[in-house]
């Protein structure tokens, strides 16, 4: 087993550990022997390990994903003030992934819940399709693109 | 509450403009609660709450506590970090919990199991099956 197995959850331990103390060198040192302890547990908990390809996509997953809350935050907004004089149109949306990775998925599940109007409810592994529900379900095919071409496609280059 | 006092105008009403945002999101959130219909529809109402309304409160944060204490201020980003990544974990539990009931008394609104006679979900997180 190496020193540091994960380096980049070390480095981020040390620096939440610094954020909530002080940035002194007492801190730093301690945060250090913290994270190193706890990527030690890490490893003899998770042996697989995420390989992120692409790094300079990620902050454009991050920017299309935080407009992409925005949007749905007022969108539902809309829905809620309007009340029950809206018709029915929430419903379910089965869609099938071509993405494996864990990590991945762990993201794309953080990205659906996280935009208000798309509810991550399961996903099959076994044959890859994942159920979502959708408040404002009008047109199937477009929250499909969006799921698809939009955030799977971006995971997909970013992990795969 | 002596800091207020010292806060330059444009800091208190970028301040107040942001908590104002958060904690209206939330309350509608909290309205959309009683006002949507069904278990799923409900289910999106409280993520208002967690994206921008956790947002709105945490920049309100940050900006009053970078202006009053003149340092940055990081510990509300761990915040936001975290109820994001942590949001999930809770909304599946709700949902996989009503899909189990709802399949196991037949209601005909909810999809059926996906396919019969298979691991559901044995290597996504949190799946218990």
């Amino acid at each position: 087993m190496s020193v540091l197995p994960y380096p980049l959850l070390s480095l981020s331990l040390v620096l939440m550990w610094m954020a909530l103390n002080s940035f002194t060198i007492g801190h730093l040192l301690l945060g250090s022997v913290i994270a190193t302890f706890a990527s030690w547990g890490m490893a003899a908990l998770r042996p697989h390990k995420p390989h992120i390809r692409r790094w300079h996509l990620l902050p454009y997953l991050i920017g299309i994903v935080l407009i992409d809350i925005v949007r749905s935050n007022i969108a539902v907004v809309s829905i809620i003030v309007a009340g029950r004089r809206q018709r029915q149109r929430s419903g379910f949306l089965t869609i099938h992934l071509d993405l494996k990775d864990q990590t991945a998925l762990a993201i794309l599940a953080v990205i659906v819940t996280s935009t208000p109007g798309t509810a991550w409810l399961e996903y099959n592994s076994s044959n890859g399709t994942l159920l979502i529900h959708v408040l404002d379900l009008v047109d199937e095919q477009e929250w499909t693109d969006l799921v698809k071409n939009r955030y799977e496609r971006l995971l997909m280059e970013i992990f795969e | 509450m002596s800091q207020a006092a010292d806060l330059p105008l444009w800091a208190a009403i970028a301040v107040s403009a942001f908590l104002l945002l958060g904690s209206a999101l939330a309350l509608i959130g909290t309205i959309g609660l009683t006002r949507l219909q069904s278990f799923y529809e409900r289910l999106h109402a409280p993520t208002l709450g967690t994206s921008w309304g956790t947002g709105g409160v945490v920049m309100a944060s940050m900006i009053f506590f970078t202006v009053t204490e003149a340092r940055p201020v990081f510990q509300e980003i761990l915040i936001g970090i975290f109820v994001t990544v942590t949001t999930p974990v809770t909304l599946m539990l709700l949902a996989q919990a009503a899909l189990h009931r709802d399949r196991a008394e037949a209601n005909p609104e909810v999809p059926p199991w996906a396919t019969a006679g298979t691991d559901l979900e044995k290597d996504a997180p949190g799946a218990v099956d």
